[in-house]
């Protein structure tokens, strides 16, 4: 049922899930919402299954009204946010009347703010998935970026859900984050030099980011050979290489096969910080270990299901 | 040059890239779709995708459901079978093209790189059936291998912003068929009127790693009526 009107869409809004997982052989990215984390417990909030589709706002600069009364909740970047006149914060349920107006402000925190409505919304799903593939054109509402006069149905509310997320819970987003990363698959294209290079220096991140990818500017990281390999298949978080010496962090959007040296990839639980960078902020790369990687990610995982359970 | 035994690396916590060799080579490549083929065949909890290309298989997988040392035994249990055993073969598609004019608008400049005429281009084009090494670049674009030596051509100095979809194109040694409206680099020759991808279609997508191409001219007029 018809639930909320765009009035302002914000520099790019979409309908994203957690993506769309199957096709990558055949060439389908995975899009999907970029900060997983951050959807997944908007979602818990309002009682969705963790990987219903809600809204992907960038940047902010939002404007709706609710066309019927239902519950959400405000994920991500933190932002200034009104309900009508009232202040309205993130991480916690909230309830909308009919024609209640939601307002959230240019975000200067991070670059993405979710916006998780009880029942999900209801657009056709496009192979399994509720996921907007911008490049393809389709997927979510219509293919393409939310507008004004659009409006969005949810379908019927599952369960409560939760009053808000506890602190400890809430992913430890930095102005400055240092990315933590496992080297590979083709940390040995990248000469000595340049592997000094990359785990000491600070990068910045330009404002050619998008959901692709975003690029980094710093001191240039050198090749053995050159930066070319045959091109092989892509993760979220993969860091490429390609002649001048720039990384590239691959995000949501991403091609499913590059043909660029990737160096390392950022571990799963660092995602959100690389969600949520904004152009300007600086960047540093830690590399780990695998065993370390996986050890942080269960423990994000576990303290989030003790949560639940209690 | 294939690897004595698969090399197998991290990409992430939560993918690993299995590496066959270092070159193109249907040999390298046969063993790459094996594998991917058997792990599609088994319904492995854990494994949440997998994107096979030339020379290498990228696995996917979520290790609180599937440890990675589970994941590296099970695959090191299949390096003895591959290779040896005829692999399944994929489908033979007949991708009609129209070759030149505004729908190839390079090639009468890949013809004359090789001192040939454009017929003679064509000649070679649509006589080989070629390989679909992987799928890549946007959904349904085939990376497609065999093409004859004598139509190796550079990629274009300065890609086009829009290459209309079902354009056909060479680049180096590879030929493929763009399969969206994308920016690229290639040397298009020519554009068929069939959707790689095509969401109204119960298979949206064509083609698949494993199948092989054959490509038939077609006059202006019957692409047009296609």
């Amino acid at each position: 049922m018809r639930t909320i009107r765009v009035i302002k869409p914000g520099p790019l809004t979409t309908v994203q899930d957690l993506g769309r997982w199957g096709f990558q052989d055949r060439g389908v990215p995975v899009s999907g919402a970029v900060d997983q984390y951050a959807l997944r417990l908007g979602n818990l909030i309002v009682g969705n299954r963790e990987g219903e589709a809600g809204l992907e706002i960038t940047l902010g600069g939002w404007e709706a009204e609710f066309v019927q009364e239902v519950s959400f909740a405000l994920t991500g970047a933190e932002s200034a946010a009104r309900l009508n006149e009232e202040e309205v914060g993130f991480w916690r349920r909230i309830a909308a009347s009919k024609g209640d107006r939601l307002f959230i402000d240019h975000s200067r925190t991070g670059a993405r703010i979710y916006l998780a409505l009880a029942g999900g919304i209801a657009v056709p799903p496009v192979m399994g998935s509720k996921s907007t593939y911008l490049r393809g054109g389709f997927g979510g509402y219509q293919g393409r970026a939310l507008r004004k006069g659009d409006s969005l149905d949810c379908g019927p509310a599952r369960e409560a859900g939760l009053p808000e997320i506890p602190l400890g819970l809430r992913p430890a987003y930095s102005d400055h984050p240092t990315l933590r990363v496992v080297l590979g698959p083709q940390d040995e294209e990248i000469a000595d030099q340049g592997l000094s290079t990359f785990r000491a220096a600070p990068y910045v991140l330009t404002p050619q980011m998008d959901r692709m990818g975003c690029r980094l500017e710093g001191p240039r990281i050198t090749h053995r050979r050159g930066p070319d390999i045959i091109s092989d298949g892509t993760s979220f978080g993969s860091i490429q290489i390609p002649g001048n010496g720039q990384p590239i962090i691959l995000l949501a959007d991403r091609q499913t096969t590059g043909g660029y040296v990737k160096i390392a990839a950022v571990i799963a639980v660092d995602w959100p910080l690389i969600a949520q960078a904004l152009p300007g902020r600086t960047i540093r790369f830690e590399a780990v270990g695998l065993a370390e990687a996986q050890k942080s990610y269960f423990q994000r995982e576990s303290a989030l299901a003790r949560f639940l359970k209690s | 040059m294939e690897y004595e035994l698969p090399k197998i690396f991290p990409c992430g916590d939560q993918a690993l890239s299995i590496e066959f060799g270092d070159s193109i080579d249907p040999k390298i490549n046969r063993k790459v779709l094996q594998l991917f083929d058997r792990l599609r065949a088994r319904p492995f909890q854990g494994i949440t995708d997998l994107i096979p290309s030339y020379r290498a298989l990228l696995i996917q997988y979520d290790p609180r459901i599937l440890s990675t040392e589970d994941l590296k035994t099970f695959l090191r249990g299949q390096w003895p079978g591959l290779g040896q055993a005829i692999s399944p073969q994929g489908k033979i598609i007949t991708i009609p093209v129209h070759y030149g004019g505004s729908f190839g608008p390079d090639l009468v400049e890949v013809a004359e790189t090789h001192g040939m005429t454009p017929a003679e281009v064509i000649a070679l084009h649509s006589a080989v059936t070629y390989r679909v090494y992987m799928i890549g670049f946007t959904p349904g674009f085939p990376f497609l291998g065999g093409l004859d030596p004598r139509l190796h051509t550079p990629r274009k100095k300065s890609p086009r912003e829009k290459v209309p979809a079902g354009s056909v194109g060479i680049a180096d040694q590879q030929t493929g068929i763009y399969s969206l409206d994308s920016p690229g680099g290639w040397q298009l020759i020519g554009r068929t009127p069939v959707k790689l991808f095509d969401l109204s279609r119960e298979e949206p997508l064509l083609l698949g790693a494993g199948d092989r191409v054959l490509f038939q001219p077609i006059t202006e007029k019957e692409f047009e009526n296609y």
